[in-house]
């Protein structure tokens, strides 16, 4: 529904989406002349003491930073690419296609390292894997999950403990949802097994992992599946009751991105503001101080930058995709 | 003094211009084809990673329900990876019908099942290389055409290229340089025959017309035959005009001396006065124009001579000493004395024979004017430049004929009663000029003329 | 003195001859150079008067022929041609002297004596004539053991004389015998010679006496 409503929306340029953003924030100290429009995915409390800092060292400028779903992001900033000048995204994909597509607007003096930046348009800037979340009162009693393949068996174990207890990304609105999906699938056959326990068992579809770790917190779903661990350890008031879960084979570990508008109307501060996030990101020690994981370059499998990521953005590939993950997951 | 002739460009330069640019034109030359067979090969390798993106594509098409499901792999897309990321488009097309990728990629029509089809186009403002391939789908009572486009942009292609062309031209230009130094080279070692053929011409004597012997390259060998032709020529015709000088004072003065002894034989037997006056002038006649003839012909041999200076170390005080013992038996004639005061060995560097030719005229010239039984004063100096001066007892020169008396055929007022042709001081100003001095003529203010041959 | 003369020219030869053997000489004549060739095995010379162009070969080579034996026999040699690089070429092929064609029997004299006294050495002929003594060659006059060297004028003259002691000679002759035909003097000049002579024969048994109208004679007391 919101992913029409903003379509709608957009078309009516410019377009002021004040209602539409899950967050908005202003950052200024008054005396500001230019304001820099960043159009995120991420939450605010991610990025305001990056944006903070950021701020400290250019005091002639203030920042808007606006909040949506990756899938949404994705399309306001396509229908509208000079409304905003940098755009943050945890959907590797799509900000591939995005740069790809010409939308970015090259860096050539950035300095990053060649495997977390493409063309000198996208910069990625932290590492962060997908993990299984869950609620620890659920789970009492049983061996918590190491793997993939123990959170299917310990389900089938319990289908009436964990009937309708299991939340996930609805893969047809969230973008990240979908690339985490996606690039599971891609990875081990054991996605669609799990899928399918996650049909039977009547999973609960989430839009956005802020409303998914909510409900995991307060007991409504036990077992929230392809959450980014960053957000669920970020709730540091609720780590009694949750427990995050690395998949101990292969955990989808992706990389969050930036790229600033080619239709940027201040591209020196753009620049700026990139240069200041991948300066403290590719610094372990320097990204300490901030709550968004570094860059880490160990971390495997680590999803690459490349045309690859494009695959399953193909409408007919979607749509076969789509189908099957209906199938499994809707019965 | 000598022409060089018109000069029309260098051999040398020609040589090397013709050389370089040869050079410069096949390092250009094995630039292109270099770079151009290069392109090829690079295309060729982005054409085949295209080619098999797009059949790995074409091959994951299936019909479902009559529907085309294309479930391509994750491969088809992450081979066109590249060190540059390159951009990359798709299209897939069903007959006519846009399904999936960019739409605005322009659509080639490639036959079914002949592989693939490559181009170039711009594509969302950047160049791009695509390839096309196509296949027919057969289903339930459907017959239907696939068509795949995938394009890719040029710039690691492009890299490539730039870094071969870089190398390449840097090639190029090591193979120009290498060039440059073998045309020097090539130049200075085919031009060196002529040099030395020069060298051993300038070298020569002004008498040496002798022909070229030592080895020259075939292509010069026409020149030298036709020099070494010249030279021979030169040289017969200078020996002929030395022999016809030679033949013409014979012929002249045999007859003269013929009527002169005949004259001297009458005068024996001749008595009456007035007769014997007759003889005595016709003798008189006879001896002045067979000086008259050995001066011109002297003269003749003199200029010849000085354009050429064949010139040597000459002892000065030796030739004139010599000159004088010459000259000894002419002066005991009329009693008149020659006093030679000489110093040391005086060296100057001259031609001997225009130098005795000189310094005898007016040796002669001043035991001519000098009175009988007087003394003829020789004196050689060295410094500040080698000179001799000749002074007599005799008359001197006319003061207001001193300066024409050097003139050709000019002979002093008081000269009647002495034989002479007026030559000789012409032939000596003649060889002191030739020899870069000067002649210069005085009066004594004792009297008597002094002649001063100066180097 | 002997001398032969090697000269094709038969006239020039012809008063070469008269002059020479006026001055007391003998003298052989050959026209070319085989004649002179045979002369000179044959017959000892003084001297050599040789002409460069010969009919049978260039003079040249019979110098070069004659040198080649050690002859020392000295030569001059009579040229037509007055160039100086031909001059050097006759001296260096051994000729003692040259003289151009054509000459003054006076400049011949001259020249003749030059090179006799240069050659000849203590082997000089002397001529006597009573007390008196006289060196041609080197011009030496001696009257009561007292040399007196003579100009030459005064040897051409006391030669004349000596040649031919008694006879009366004309001025005319004795000028002709003197002065060479381009001396601008008058015939009067000689008895200016004549009495120097005189002046150096004070003394001696010999003497010149004036014969009016005919000319001057030597006397032997």
């Amino acid at each position: 529904m919101r992913y029409i409503f903003i379509l709608i929306f957009s078309l009516f340029s410019p377009p002021v989406l004040g209602q539409g953003w899950e967050d908005q924030r202003l950052f200024s100290n008054g005396t500001s002349s230019q304001t820099l429009r960043i159009l995120s995915n991420t939450d605010t409390r991610f990025f305001a003491p990056i944006i903070e800092s950021f701020l400290a060292t250019q005091p002639s400028l203030s920042i808007d930073y606006l909040v949506t779903g990756s899938a949404d992001l994705y399309d306001i900033f396509r229908t509208s690419p000079a409304e905003f000048d940098v755009v943050i995204s945890s959907a590797m994909d799509l900000q591939f296609k995005l740069a790809n597509d010409g939308y970015a607007l090259p860096l050539n003096d950035i300095v990053h390292p060649n495997w977390a930046q493409w063309r000198k348009s996208l910069f990625a800037f932290s590492t962060e894997p997908a993990a299984i979340v869950i609620n620890r009162n659920a789970f009492k009693g049983i061996l918590t999950p190491k793997s993939r393949q123990d959170l299917i068996e310990a389900l089938r174990a319990r289908p009436e403990t964990f009937k309708d207890k299991i939340g996930t990304y609805d893969v047809r609105q969230s973008g990240l949802g979908y690339f985490f999906a996606t690039q599971d699938a891609r990875s081990s056959e054991t996605y669609w097994r799990l899928t399918e326990v996650f049909g039977s068992l009547n999973a609960r579809l989430y839009c956005c992992s802020g409303d998914m770790i909510d409900d995991l917190i307060s007991g409504r779903i036990a077992v929230a599946y392809n959450v980014l661990g960053s957000y669920a350890l970020g709730r540091t008031d609720a780590q009694s009751e949750i427990k995050v879960i690395l998949p101990s084979n292969f955990p989808t570990t992706m990389m969050r991105s930036a790229l600033v508008s080619r239709e940027t109307r201040f591209p020196t501060a753009a620049r700026a503001f990139i240069q200041h996030i991948t300066d403290i990101q590719a610094d372990g020690e320097k990204a300490a101080a901030f709550p968004l994981p570094p860059l880490d370059q160990t971390a495997k499998p680590l999803i690459s930058l490349g045309p690859e990521l494009m695959t399953y953005l193909d409408i007919l590939k979607r749509r076969t995709f789509i189908q099957e993950w209906e199938s499994a997951i809707i019965q | 003094m000598i022409e060089v002739g018109q000069i029309s460009g260098s051999l040398r330069k020609r040589l090397i211009i013709t050389l370089i640019g040869g050079g410069a034109v096949l390092a250009v030359l094995i630039y292109l084809i270099v770079r151009t067979y290069a392109t090829q090969i690079a295309q060729q390798g982005q054409d085949s990673i295209l080619g098999a993106s797009v059949t790995s594509i074409l091959d994951a098409a299936n019909l479902r329900k009559g529907d085309i499901e294309i479930d391509f792999p994750y491969a088809s897309f992450s081979m066109l990876k590249t060190a540059s990321d390159d951009r990359i488009f798709y299209a897939i097309y069903q007959d006519d019908k846009f399904l999936s990728g960019y739409e605005r990629l322009a659509k080639m029509n490639p036959k079914t099942g002949t592989g693939s089809t490559f181009g170039n186009t711009i594509f969302k403002g950047a160049n791009v290389r695509l390839a096309s391939a196509s296949r027919t789908l057969v289903g339930e009572g459907l017959r239907t055409e696939l068509s795949i486009t995938v394009a890719q942009t040029r710039d690691s292609l492009n890299g490539t290229l730039n870094r071969i062309g870089q190398n390449v031209a840097l090639f190029g230009a090591g193979f120009f340089l290498l060039v440059i130094i073998l045309a020097f080279w090539a130049t200075s070692a085919a031009i060196a025959p002529l040099a030395r053929l020069t060298s051993s011409i300038t070298r020569r004597g002004p008498h040496d017309l002798s022909p070229v012997i030592s080895p020259v390259p075939r292509e010069m060998a026409p020149l030298v035959f036709s020099l070494n032709k010249l030279m021979g020529r030169l040289d017969q015709s200078l020996t002929r005009s030395e022999d016809f000088i030679a033949e013409a004072a014979h012929r002249v003065r045999t007859p003269l001396a013929t009527v002169r002894s005949y004259a001297e034989a009458m005068l024996q037997r001749v008595e009456k006065e007035e007769n014997r006056r007759a003889m005595r002038s016709m003798i008189r006649a006879v001896d002045e124009s067979s000086r008259a003839a050995g001066q011109l012909l002297d003269h003749a041999m003199i200029t010849f001579r000085v354009d050429n200076l064949d010139r040597r170390t000459v002892n000065l005080s030796e030739l004139v000493t010599d000159l004088v013992i010459r000259l000894t038996p002419i002066a005991e004639m009329r009693d008149v004395q020659i006093k030679l005061e000489a110093g040391e060995a005086i060296q100057v560097s001259a031609d001997v024979i225009l130098i005795q030719n000189a310094i005898r005229n007016l040796i002669d010239n001043a035991l001519k004017y000098a009175p009988q039984e007087s003394v003829v004063d020789i004196v050689i100096v060295a410094n500040p430049r080698p000179e001799i001066s000749i002074k007599d007892e005799g008359t001197g020169f006319p003061n207001e004929e001193m300066h024409i008396l050097a003139n050709r055929f000019e002979r002093g007022s008081n000269s009647e009663s002495i034989t002479g042709s007026g030559l000789g001081l012409t032939i000596a100003q003649d060889v002191a000029e030739a020899h870069g001095g000067r002649l210069s003529l005085s009066n004594q203010v004792k009297g008597g003329a002094c002649v001063t041959f100066s180097f | 003195m002997k001398f032969l003369l090697v000269e094709d020219n038969q006239e020039l030869a012809r008063a070469i001859c008269y002059r020479i053997e006026s001055d007391g000489h003998v003298i052989d004549h050959a026209p070319k150079i085989r004649d002179a060739l045979v002369f000179v095995e044959v017959g000892e010379y003084d001297l050599i008067l040789l002409d460069v162009m010969l009919p049978d070969g260039d003079g040249r080579d019979f110098l070069r022929q004659h040198r080649a034996k050690n002859r020392a026999t000295p030569v001059i040699v009579l040229t037509a041609r007055s160039q100086v690089s031909d001059r050097i070429s006759l001296l260096d092929l051994g000729a003692d002297d040259y003289i151009t064609k054509p000459f003054d029997h006076a400049e011949l004299d001259a020249r003749c004596r030059a090179v006799l006294r240069r050659k000849s050495g203590t082997a000089q002929p002397i001529k006597k004539l009573g007390d008196v003594a006289f060196n041609p060659i080197a011009g030496i006059l001696t009257v009561s053991n007292i040399d007196v060297t003579l100009r030459n004028k005064e040897l051409r003259l006391i030669e004349t004389f000596m040649n031919a002691p008694g006879q009366i000679f004309s001025k005319q002759k004795l000028f002709d015998r003197l002065f060479s035909y381009s001396d601008d003097v008058s015939e009067n000049a000689i008895e200016v010679y004549v009495g120097r002579l005189r002046k150096h024969l004070v003394g001696s048994q010999l003497r010149i006496s004036t014969h009016r109208g005919l000319g001057y004679r030597l006397d032997h007391d």
